[in-house]
């Protein structure tokens, strides 16, 4: 019988933990899938966020670190620079990116650190039970949020993008979506575009995945890709911010 | 390099890390500690090793956590406010039974302080200081030529128990000037050989390992029974630290002493200049010096309290901290009197004298 669908060998056996319709088994499929077809797997070191993917380094069949919240770039920067020979990639949620560890995200950005940034949003922090977010849009009820962000007392959502996009020093940054089947075979490509440019040692890389999360946004699956399209998708628009392999005019 | 060198100890501990091994460092500036970080950004690139100056005191010590999950030798230093930072990522270092060598040129506290030396940092050095049931090995040294061969101890340690080591010295000892001889640099074959003994644990490329993908640097148990073995495991580790890594020097300890004084670092020096003056005017004081002050030498100390022993004198430059270590090793058995200055200030050998002899 001819094998047409498999698990990355870049993915453990281990059962995902997490929620039905959640994205994120979506986006380590795709980091998984690319790093099979690039053959990376063997000089693969990625570092695991605090959130609902803390146990990524269970799930990624390749070496893994555990970061503190936050700092995960950081950690990644040491092991870069321990072991130049290696390819390291960061996963992290938006809670843990772009509020705790905003100033590690930024200066390994800025450093150009030789690395790949998957950077999951969903607008809340899963894990501890559905807060506020940095990315948490203007209006949406949260536990910490009850009565709907107030952006007036708050401030608005953070975009991570554009943030980065100030720098110079980035390579890459692209944002994408997960939200329909045509989105995620788009983001396949995005993701092992990054991952190709980390193995071929060219900069800092980084994409962010508009991501949804059922259970605390208090939907059933698909209701949560509705609204995350309609909602989440005009405020952070999907869309290549860098690409310096256009401008050095090799792509 | 065997002739010797003056140098400021912040140099010295660097030079000498640079010897011991070490080719990575990260650190933010902060005073007094200053020279420290220039040198490894001046001398790094010479022996093809990494300096980068982190955004923050977190980061830096969290790259020290990812470069030692690398299996390499690698360093980060600070002064005392730095340091309370460092303690999420020492913590981190600790549950993942990784080596790492942290430099503490201590300042005046608490919050902003001053940046004149002291030694308020012992609790958190000694007890602790993030969250969590670890323990730091933490040695103090009392003289730049100390400072300079406890950079190479504190790597051997790190290596051989995978655990964070503390240098806990001062703005004094950092700025300094005293003659060093320095060890010689790791050869290659030296550092092929480091690189190897950190094989089995450290995460490397894969390849020597067809079968083996999966490597893990971590301190996360979610399973409450998992972690009790794993925290259990680490308290054994520091059972063995204490039964074998405890030192410390003996200055002037005889049957005669009447007094016994206890201080480390900084304010041993200056207890050693009023133990030679009231020797010279015919009164007998011993000094046990630790050197370890985690583990703790209370052994050394209990066995130096003979029958003339009237009193135990303990000098720290703080409010009284390793007091608590000294009743614990003297057990009610004497009076423990206890002589500090706080502020970033110095006791005098006078004053010292003067507490000794104290009735």
């Amino acid at each position: 019988m001819e094998v047409i669908a498999k698990r990355p060998e870049s993915l453990t056996d281990l059962q995902f933990t997490y929620c039905p319709g959640c994205t994120h088994g979506i986006s380590h499929r795709l980091i998984a899938e690319a790093m099979d077809e690039l053959e990376m797997r063997n000089m693969m070191m990625g570092v695991a966020p605090v959130g609902c993917s803390v146990f990524a380094y269970k799930f990624f069949d390749c070496d893994m670190a555990e970061a503190a919240h936050g700092r995960a770039p950081a950690l990644a920067t040491g092991m870069k620079r321990a072991r130049p020979d290696m390819h390291v990639f960061t996963y992290q949620g938006d809670g843990d990116l772009a509020a705790i560890g905003t100033a590690e995200i930024i200066h390994a950005a800025n450093r150009g650190e030789h690395i790949t940034v998957f950077f999951v949003n969903n607008a809340i922090y899963g894990m501890t039970g559905g807060q506020m977010a940095p990315t948490t849009l203007p209006g949406m009820k949260t536990t910490t949020s009850p009565y709907g962000r107030d952006e007036k007392d708050i401030g608005y959502p953070i975009k991570v993008c554009e943030l980065l996009d100030s720098l110079d020093s980035p390579y890459f940054i692209e944002r994408v979506s997960l939200l329909s089947p045509q989105d995620i075979l788009k983001a396949k490509k995005v993701v092992k575009k990054a991952l190709r440019y980390n193995k071929e040692e060219r900069g800092f890389t980084f994409v962010e995945f508009v991501s949804t999360c059922p259970t605390n946004w208090g939907m059933d699956a698909k209701d949560a890709i509705n609204w995350a399209k309609e909602n989440m998708l005009p405020n952070f628009t999907v869309k290549n911010f860098r690409d310096k392999a256009k401008e050095e005019g090799g792509e | 390099m065997s002739e010797k060198v003056l140098m400021k100890g912040n140099e010295a501990v660097a030079e000498a890390a640079l010897r011991a091994g070490c080719r990575l460092y990260f650190a933010y500036p902060i005073t007094p500690q200053s020279e420290l970080i220039e040198y490894m950004a001046k001398m790094m690139s010479k022996v093809d090793g990494t300096f980068v100056q982190a955004e923050s005191e977190v980061a830096a010590i969290n790259m020290v956590y990812g470069a030692s999950g690398c299996g390499k030798r690698v360093m980060t230093s600070s002064s005392s406010p730095g340091i309370s930072l460092k303690m999420e990522g020492i913590s981190y270092i600790a549950g993942a039974n990784l080596p790492a060598v942290i430099v503490n040129v201590q300042r005046g506290g608490p919050g902003l302080g001053d940046i004149q030396p002291a030694q308020g940092d012992y609790f958190q050095a000694t007890k602790g200081g993030g969250h969590g049931d670890y323990k730091t090995i933490v040695v103090a040294p009392s003289t730049v030529q100390e400072f300079a061969d406890m950079a190479d101890l504190a790597f051997e340690l790190a290596d051989k128990y995978r655990n964070p080591v503390m240098i806990l010295s001062d703005g004094l000892l950092g700025q300094m000037m005293e003659p060093v001889e320095f060890k010689k640099p790791k050869t290659d074959e030296e550092m092929k050989k480091l690189d190897e003994q950190h094989f089995d644990w450290c995460i490397h490329p894969n390849e020597d390992e067809p079968n083996h993908h999966h490597h893990e640097i971590n301190s996360l148990e979610i399973d409450p029974n998992v972690l009790e073995q794993h925290v259990t495991k680490l308290g054994e580790k520091y059972d063995k630290i204490e039964k074998n890594e405890k030192r410390h020097e003996e200055y002037n300890i005889s049957d005669d002493n009447e007094v016994v004084l206890v201080a480390f670092g900084t304010a041993a020096r200056i207890a050693k200049s009023a133990i030679d003056e009231l020797k010279a005017e015919g009164t007998s004081v011993g000094l046990i010096r630790p050197i370890t002050v985690w583990p703790y030498p209370y052994e050394a100390i209990s066995k130096a309290l003979h029958e003339k022993v009237k009193k135990v004198v303990v000098c720290e430059l703080n409010l009284g901290q390793m007091i608590e270590d000294v009743k614990l090793a003297v057990n009610g058995t004497l009076p423990v009197e206890f002589l500090g200055k706080v502020g970033g200030i110095l006791f005098t050998p006078e004053e010292v004298k003067a507490k000794i002899l104290e009735k």
